[in-house]
């Protein structure tokens, strides 16, 4: 298991450099030997290539397509598309409930990923210095969590905030005495939906965020950190100029997954919404979608809106990928 | 499975003698800390559990105690009742061809992801060629593609094969949604093996697929177990693909299954939709168990170095 990687354990050059305390740079890069090899690695990709084409390259195509068609149930059953250009983008565009969801992917995205890198980076932190047993004792607890499906997680959360028996409103009215949670409906109040919504996806998000930045931490050397403490650097001093420039490949990469998977969330809301939520007030882009499209039968615009959202994370994301194909040092 | 092993390093390395120094500066200060921290360890892993405990908890209820005004906070009246209900009860939708479903489509969705990927990653890592980079950057640039905006044309690519509401069908979407993500995490694998173990083998006699057979792939066997564990559980639970795709009861997965509970509104058996989130749930958690640290290493490396 050690043997994962062995370039990890291979860097701890000092990094003390004169006076000054920097973090220590990359690990040099490991000799690799490739191969031309002719015609072998095409034949290598072919199985995965024939696939990713057929279910992701296809689909793509006709879904720009679609997004340029006049497509509703009629085509679905045959009948031939017509050719609209641009007049679905600039319906959504100037669409203001667009926008309402828009705002509200983005608002609530944010404030889950903030909450979750916060959260998972303390975690992290305290687990370095957590004794043995109370660290397996979390890391269990961290990984029950993590394993749940997203689904299931989703029903569990729903049913403890059960209006009439959920056990958080029962807490609320007999331990804490708290009369106006009798009854309470948390999915009716778009807030307290969104509240519910991110703690079901926060809780299922730390766990992973959390223990890949400990596995990140426990990279960080020993005997850097010690001299820091010599020179008189508090913890946050520590933490601010050794242990975040260490981690921040890390910490980067943890983020934009997090930006991804939070904005595109969908199946959360969707089924908080089909325990009791206000579909029209609760909509993010992923759930408008599908709403647009296959409850609707409105392809064209779902298929607008789709792309309008894949260009969206894309470039969002486009840090990461210009940040690995540095690192592949293509 | 605990936490050392995600964490080889730091603690091993740590020298005694400055450690001990580093403790005394800080003295009962220190010690106040880690009693805080660990009690505060405790309270969070309550939290991360309580869910869990709950959805366990409810489902060895009977379906009374759980519609009372007065909450059951351990399984008294213990029963097995429910998942006797989700199990044999013909008057609702039938767990087990949904599982039978689940299970067929995952592991044919395992086994031949894990393989084009594992050709893809080879490919990758061992040789230089052409299209490398394009290939590396459309493998990225998929996972950006939200599965939603996807659903759409999806439906139709099947449809137009006629194979809506089959396993194969189901399958060959699902080897497509997790192959990215697969080909990822292995290439962090393989690139973890050094080459150079092969070409020793090579001047020994081994020829170049030889010396990958005996010596590579034996040292890859826990990158592939742990990848093919996480394409499993990402089949397990998929959701919505299986919402649309198959959605005649008979071609149902588990997560659609699931979902069939709950539409209906208001008279909803709580206490079933628990036993059979358990049961659903377990396969995953062992699963998961069993192959975290490899995962998160795996996720480490491969996203972190080249």
């Amino acid at each position: 298991m050690t043997t994962v990687d062995p370039g990890l354990d291979a860097a701890a050059p000092s990094a003390v450099e004169g006076e000054r305390l920097t973090a220590p740079a990359p690990n040099p890069k490991r000799r690799r030997i490739r191969l031309r090899g002719g015609f072998t690695p095409y034949a290598l990709l072919g199985p995965a290539i024939v696939v990713l084409a057929a279910i992701v390259g296809w689909p793509l195509i006709q879904l720009i397509i679609t997004s340029f068609q006049e497509f509703g149930r009629a085509q679905v059953f045959g009948a031939p598309p017509s050719w609209v250009w641009f007049d679905n983008y600039i319906d959504v565009f100037t669409d203001p409930v667009f926008y309402g969801v828009l705002a509200r992917s983005v608002l609530f995205a944010a404030g889950c990923v903030i909450v979750t890198m916060v959260a998972s980076t303390l975690i992290a932190l305290m687990l370095t210095r957590l004794p043995k047993a109370f660290r397996l004792l979390l890391t269990v607890g961290m990984l029950l969590a993590w394993a749940m499906p997203a689904l299931t997680a989703t029903v569990v959360w729903g049913w403890m905030f059960d209006t009439a028996y959920g056990v958080i409103n029962y807490i609320f009215v007999n331990f804490l005495g708290m009369e106006e949670f009798n009854q309470h409906q948390w999915l009716l109040n778009p807030l307290s939906f969104f509240f519910v919504a991110g703690l079901i996806i926060v809780w299922g998000a730390i766990p992973f965020a959390a223990f890949t930045l400990y596995a990140g931490l426990t990279q960080v050397p020993d005997e850097v950190l010690e001299a820091a403490q010599l020179d008189g650097a508090g913890g946050f001093a520590r933490f601010r100029l050794i242990i975040f420039p260490y981690l921040k490949p890390i910490f980067l990469i943890v983020t934009i997954l997090q930006v991804i998977w939070d904005l595109r969330v969908f199946t959360q809301i969707f089924v908080l919404q089909d325990i009791g939520g206000v579909r029209a007030q609760t909509n993010t882009l992923g759930v408008y979608i599908y709403q647009k499209s296959i409850a609707g039968g409105d392809f064209g615009h779902g298929g607008a809106i789709a792309v309008i959202t894949a260009i969206l994370l894309m470039s969002i994301s486009i840090y990461y990928i210009r940040q690995v194909l540095k690192e592949e040092e293509l | 499975m605990s936490a050392p092993t995600v964490a080889p390093g730091i603690r091993a390395t740590a020298a005694p003698g400055s450690k001990a120094a580093a403790r005394r500066t800080g003295g009962g200060r220190r010690r106040l800390t880690t009693w805080l921290l660990s009690a505060l360890s405790v309270v969070l892993f309550a939290l991360f559990v309580f869910p869990v405990y709950w959805m366990v908890n409810t489902s060895f209820q009977p379906n009374n105690a759980i519609r009372s005004s007065d909450l059951h906070f351990w399984p008294d009246n213990f029963t097995l009742r429910n998942y006797e209900t989700v199990l044999f009860d013909p008057g609702r939708t039938p767990f087990l061809p949904a599982a039978a479903n689940s299970l067929v489509v995952t592991l044919l969705t395992v086994i031949i992801a894990l393989t084009f990927a594992f050709l893809a990653a080879v490919a990758v890592t061992r040789f230089r060629f052409k299209s490398r980079r394009l290939f590396i950057l459309t493998i990225l640039v998929i996972q950006m593609i939200p599965g939603e905006a996807m659903i759409v044309s999806v439906f139709r690519v099947i449809d137009g094969w006629h194979l809506l509401n089959t396993i194969i069908g189901l399958t060959i979407v699902y080897i497509a949604t997790v192959l990215p993500f697969t080909i990822w995490t292995l290439r962090g694998f393989v690139n973890g093996v050094p080459a150079d173990l092969e070409e020793a083998a090579m001047i020994d006699g081994c020829s170049r697929a030889g010396a990958f057979w005996r010596v590579t792939f034996p040292l890859l066997a826990p990158g592939l177990v742990a990848t093919g564990v996480f394409g499993f559980i990402q089949a397990w639970n998929e959701f919505i693909m299986a919402l649309v795709l198959n959605a005649r009861p008979e071609m149902m997965t588990l997560p659609v299954w699931q979902r069939t509970f709950l539409v209906a509104n208001g008279t909803t058996n709580w206490a079933g939709i628990m036993a059979g989130s358990v049961l659903m749930a377990i396969p995953v958690i062992v699963f998961f168990l069993i192959v975290q640290g490899r995962m998160t290493s795996g996720l480490v490396s491969g996203a972190v170095k080249g």
